[in-house]
């Protein structure tokens, strides 16, 4: 039997690349997947808590992350479209209408 | 080292390789292969830590329907320029990744809780799930299905073209 940590100590290491993603990638698709690895992440430490308590919380904690997360793609690659169509660029940093 | 302990460790460095690839490589179309196959060694995980009906939601929703849209959206935009590296901030966001990490990993090594709940034949099996769903999480799954509604219309509202672009505005 793989020990709790294990599990806590490999979502804690993949979180933290999907950071890395986030901060430094100039493609906001792959932002948006990098924030996918992040939640995953979450959700194996919820459900390794889920089997080492014996509790089915965390095992429904996920299925409500799987469809923020769905619901996120969604409006995120909406917007993502929305933008590329305005601006045929996929950068973040072109988009500083708002910047002083 | 038993078996188990071993084909942990084998899935755990394939899932840290496939989630450096979706970091690391250039081309969008990599990234998402890399993404897909990170999220199908997540599902094992969770088939193996008896969460059954879990993994198979996680290969239908995330590495089906949600990879297929990503990829959708990815060959209707077809970005063909490569972005250029920013060396200052690769810099700094893998020191503060590294940092976050390293205040992440002791916190949780230093507890050592071995000992689990042994597993029930029925835990985790899509009976023991619905009735925990629908017993004492009803309200949050009423909520998410709105969620889920208002995901639908908006995007419609967000992907749709717009007449006056090509006009006036």
């Amino acid at each position: 039997m793989v020990p709790l940590n294990y599990y806590l100590i490999l979502a804690a290491v993949v979180f933290a690349i999907g950071v890395i993603g986030v901060l430094i990638r100039r493609n906001l698709i792959v932002i948006l997947m990098s924030i996918e690895l992040m939640l995953n992440a979450v959700n194996l430490t919820f459900i390794a808590f889920s089997r080492y308590l014996g509790s089915m919380a965390g095992q429904v904690a996920v299925f409500f992350v799987m469809a923020v997360a769905a619901a996120e793609a969604i409006i995120g690659l909406a917007i993502i479209i929305s933008v590329f169509r305005q601006r045929q660029t996929l950068d973040p940093q072109e988009m500083q209408l708002l910047k002083w | 080292m038993d078996a188990s302990t071993l084909i942990f460790f084998l899935l755990a460095g394939l899932l840290i390789l496939s989630s450096l690839c979706v970091v690391f490589l250039r081309h969008v179309v990599h990234c998402a292969m890399a993404l897909v196959v990170a999220l199908l060694i997540i599902a094992i995980f969770f088939v193996t830590l008896h969460a059954p009906m879990v993994g198979i939601l996680q290969v239908m929703v995330y590495a089906g329907a949600i990879m297929v849209l990503f990829l959708f959206v990815i060959m209707f935009l077809n970005p063909t320029s490569l972005e250029r590296v920013r060396g200052v901030w690769w810099g700094l966001a893998t020191a503060l990744a590294l940092l976050l990490a390293a205040l992440l990993v002791p916190l949780f090594s230093s507890e050592s809780t071995g000992d689990s709940v042994a597993a029930t034949e029925l835990f985790g099996s899509p009976e023991v799930l619905a009735k925990s769903l629908f017993n004492d999480f009803v309200l949050p799954f009423e909520i998410a299905s709105v969620l889920l509604l208002v995901a639908i219309v908006g995007a419609v509202v967000l992907a749709k073209r717009e007449r006056r672009s090509n006009g006036a505005a």
